[in-house]
């Protein structure tokens, strides 16, 4: 099957610390990955190189087999990967509807906004995703918002967008066992349309019970993949994680 | 209920604006009743409305500038090096629509300088600004030799009436000045640019990873302040027919009084053109009003310091920042 996105031998430095080392990825179209490891492993880096917010300082990105060149946010968002970035990437001061639409604002010509169907289209999704209070529509400000909503805010643009493939970064860290479930069954739906879903989380059991293939982070360095038929259960996992951490 | 909830939306929308709105008819009636024979007198009002367009075109880019999270004190100085650029031209026989169109361009390219240098070296922009504003008066004082410079010959070229003239005795400024308006309301509310300057001053990181290029934005913004202090400049110039080299300084505090008196807050992410305009009519209302209703010069400032503090208590009882 295609991969819809290849990072080949990533690496990325800060100063003289080195947050990837010749880190590689990929993801199908269809499955759902689950990118795990401790603290300081190197999870959000290689995530933010993925979508393009830092650019790698060695190795390859590739798009459905494609070599891209000066990748950057922009173009990872173009090629269709919509992330729900652990800060949620929002603008609390703004509505609703601007945050779903950010930087892909519906538009006339000469960069006039689409106004009155950006905010038809979140008045949907925010209904879509089970905002139920009747206080909260489109135009309402994301500062008011509880964590779940703002989490909420974040995957309607993910859905807006038609992704191809969807980012979760720590999605259910700070949320209700109910908006936990709401996130968990937003991934079912994203992977029965045939689109996939790069998930990453501390809680080894909300990734193991999601996932179809399991991706191990290590200072920087990819140390297992595995499939979910080679791991029984969430705590054999864990017991993997756990050994890979001693031996260094 | 329905229509309830459209008029707490509204005023919720709209509080920072409707605020300075209650400052400015405050003003009026305490004006009024403070001295209502030269109230009646039109040619207080007439005052104010020639003073009016010059701030409104320094100050509606400022909202632009300081929502995305910025300031420059630098255009009370570019408003003097566009005026120079263009009075120079015309005293040289250029044609002077083609210098107005030098001077306009000289503006956006100070800008563009002054916001690459704060946003590539990421200085502080009220530093960096203000060291601009003085390095510029300085080259300007020093090109000039601290003369003045007279453009009569401009009446009798087409721009004058049309920029500057009489239109049923209301001066033309104010119907460009409307425009402006008009254009930076649906501008900074309904276009790309202005949306992307409130993601940007909101919180840049957000934006920066929903690929917004936020140094570009940034750019953009200060190039427009630039393009308002050329217009006030070139402007003023053409009314009183002379540019001379301390010309802008008087309107660097003004201007940025009228931005928060408008009701935009200095920590970016938010503004309002309406208030803005608001704004500008306080400042020039305090600044002619207090002598016409026959009180020394010397209270002005004492006045403008304490409807700016007013009006900052006023705004933040309104509204809580966000974050």
């Amino acid at each position: 099957m295609e991969n819809i996105i290849q990072l080949n031998k990533v690496t990325k430095k800060f100063g003289g610390i080195t947050a990837l080392n010749k880190a590689s990825l990929y993801v199908k179209k269809g499955e759902v990955v689950g990118l795990i490891g401790d603290n300081g492993a190197g999870k959000s880096t290689l995530i933010k190189t993925l979508v393009g917010v830092y650019s790698p300082d060695e190795g390859e990105i590739l798009i459905r087999g494609n070599k891209i060149n000066s990748w950057n946010a922009l173009k990872a968002r173009e090629a269709g990967i919509e992330t729900v970035f652990q800060d949620r990437a929002l603008t609390p001061q703004q509505s609703i509807v601007k945050n779903i639409f950010m930087g892909k604002e519906l538009k006339y010509p000469f960069g006039f906004i689409r106004e009155k169907e950006q905010i038809n289209e979140a008045n949907r999704l925010i209904r879509e995703i089970g905002f139920t209070s009747k206080l909260i529509n489109a135009e309402s400000s994301v500062g008011n918002l509880s964590g779940g909503e703002r989490q909420g805010v974040a995957i309607a643009r993910a859905i807006y967008n038609n992704a191809e493939l969807i980012v979760l970064d720590e999605p259910t860290n700070n949320l209700s066992l109910n908006e936990t479930q709401k996130v968990f069954d937003f991934v079912l739906n994203v992977k029965k349309s045939n689109r996939s879903v790069l998930f990453i989380g501390h809680n080894i059991y909300h990734v193991y019970d999601i996932s179809d293939r399991f991706v191990i982070l290590d200072r920087g360095e990819v140390v297992h993949e595995l499939n979910k038929e080679e791991i029984s259960s969430p705590e054999e996992l864990m017991k993997l994680m756990r050994d890979t951490i001693k031996k260094h | 209920m329905g229509n309830k909830s459209f008029f707490n939306n509204m005023f919720h929308k709209n509080g920072r604006a409707l605020g300075s709105i209650g400052y400015f008819v405050l003003l009026m009636i305490i004006f009024f009743i403070g001295a209502p024979e030269a109230w009646i007198r039109p040619n207080l009002h007439q005052s104010v409305f020639v003073m009016m367009p010059t701030l409104i075109f320094l100050t509606i880019p400022l909202v632009f500038l300081v929502a995305s999270g910025e300031i420059d004190l630098s255009f009370a100085s570019t408003y003097a090096v566009a005026a120079y650029i263009f009075a120079l031209l015309v005293k040289n026989g250029v044609d002077p629509a083609i210098c107005f169109v030098l001077g306009i361009l000289t503006g956006a390219s100070i800008g563009a300088l002054v916001g690459t240098l704060i946003v590539v070296f990421r200085l502080s922009s009220l530093v960096a600004s203000l060291g601009v504003l003085f390095l510029l008066r300085g080259v300007i004082l020093l090109l000039t030799n601290s003369r003045s410079i007279t453009i009569m010959e401009v009446e009798n070229h087409w721009i004058y009436p049309l920029l500057v003239g009489k239109f049923y005795g209301f001066p033309m400024q104010i119907f460009w000045a409307a425009i402006f308006i008009i254009f930076c309301y649906y501008f900074f509310n309904k276009h790309i640019f202005g949306v992307h300057i409130q993601h940007v001053g909101d919180n840049s990181v957000s934006a920066e990873q929903m690929g917004i290029n936020v140094n570009a934005v940034k750019i953009k913004a200060f190039m427009f302040v630039g393009v308002g202090a050329a217009l006030g400049g070139i402007f003023t110039t053409l009314i009183t027919y002379t540019f001379f080299p301390t010309q802008g300084f008087g309107y660097l505090l003004l201007a940025l009084a009228a931005v928060f008196v408008g009701g935009t807050p200095y920590w970016g992410g938010l503004g309002t053109i309406v208030g803005a305009v608001f704004g500008v009519g306080i400042i020039a209302y305090m600044e002619i009003g207090i002598i016409a209703i026959g009180w020394s010069g010397e209270w002005r400032q004492f006045f403008n310091g304490l409807i700016i503090l007013l009006a900052l208590l006023g705004h933040r009882l309104h509204g809580e920042r966000v974050r």
